[in-house]
């Protein structure tokens, strides 16, 4: 499986909603337009939301990786508005 | 300057705003707002601009606070009877937010101080309650191209417009002059109910933040009144030709603020 590379990561897995959105949507907001930010989060509720408001945010979804310790990882391209 | 973990979290629902983020607290971290008054319409306005961030709020008020003052001005206790309007104030703000820097001017605004006062603001909220003040602000503003919010209470009626500089008639091109002494009573005089500084001070705070983090549109060219007895907004197109304003016009006759006389019945907010 290739790895994605990323420019930045964030670990949201010490939050809960909304505040797992909110850290990862700051520190995509730190980022260049067209970089890559790697989200670990937790499986359940925040793999259910924080893709589906990283889209609605208008960035690119790449993947998301099962890391087989309840952890999943998300890649998100940013786009600049 | 990166948020901390304490200011991700006190303004989550801000930076959760597709309008805002963290870029957009960030702007309000760094914007400094000048109320003028702190009475019914400062008091709502300070507060949320207080709760929101602004980094830097400057207040106004040369009066003491009062018993009468309370039924409106919810940034004043009942045990601040009696203390500067301006240190009740910044006592409240204080409390509730750590972030903000509260600036106090304990005097009155007037032709001789109110140019210097508003250059170091990027917005400016009237908050008064008298016409000499009102002309007096917009003139400043107009001639320190500083935006500023008007706006006015009466009894269950309540109007604000906006003007930023270059995108529309000020509050001279639309009313020209301070109506005669007399002709027009005071809240003090003709009472005002409470809740009305709330509406139309959080909409003046909510025009400084819109302002702040550059989205929407402003009420700039329009006037929007509400009637509280019929629950009525309405929102009126101002006429966009300023050439002929005294102030903001082609050819301005008046260069520098001026003093009107204040009625001596009026009080300040």
């Amino acid at each position: 499986m290739d790895e994605i590379k990323f420019d930045e990561q964030v670990d949201i897995t010490d939050k809960v909603c909304p505040m797992t959105f909110v850290k990862a949507k700051v520190s995509i907001d730190e980022l260049e337009d067209g970089e890559v930010l790697a989200i670990r989060m937790n499986d359940g509720e925040p793999v259910q939301n924080v893709p589906r408001s990283m889209k609605e945010e208008g960035h690119k979804i790449l993947k998301l990786t099962d890391n087989e310790d309840g952890t999943y990882t998300l890649y998100v391209r940013k786009v600049e508005e | 300057m990166a948020l901390t973990d304490t200011q991700i979290e006190r303004y989550s629902r801000h930076i959760i705003l597709k309008e805002v983020g963290a870029k957009g607290q960030k702007k309000l971290l760094n914007a400094k707002v000048l109320i003028i008054g702190a009475g019914g319409l400062g008091a709502p306005a300070a507060m949320y601009l207080a709760a929101a961030g602004v980094g830097t709020i400057g207040i106004v008020d040369a009066d003491d606070v009062e018993l009468s003052n309370l039924q409106r001005q919810i940034i004043h206790s009942t045990e601040d009877v009696g203390k500067p309007k301006v240190k009740s104030a910044k006592e409240t703000m204080e409390r509730m937010n750590p972030d903000v820097k509260v600036n106090t001017y304990h005097m009155f605004v007037d032709a001789s101080n109110i140019r210097e006062l508003i250059r170091e603001y990027d917005f400016i909220i009237d908050g008064t309650d008298n016409f000499p003040a009102k002309f007096l602000i917009n003139d400043a503003c107009v001639l320190e191209k500083k935006p500023f919010s008007h706006a006015g209470i009466i009894r269950f009626q309540g109007q604000l417009m906006t003007y930023v500089p270059g995108e529309g008639p000020c509050y001279r091109c639309v009313f020209q002059d301070p109506p005669p002494k007399d002709a027009v009573p005071t809240c003090k005089q003709a009472g005002v109910i409470g809740a009305m500084g709330g509406v139309i001070g959080s909409l003046q705070a909510m025009e400084a933040v819109k302002y702040i983090i550059g989205k929407g549109d402003l009420l700039t060219g329009y006037l929007l009144t509400f009637d509280a007895l019929k629950m009525e907004f309405r929102k009126v197109k101002l006429p966009s030709n300023t050439h002929n304003c005294a102030v903001c016009g082609d050819h301005p006759t008046i260069t520098e603020p001026i003093d009107y006389e204040l009625n001596v019945c009026e009080d300040k907010i």
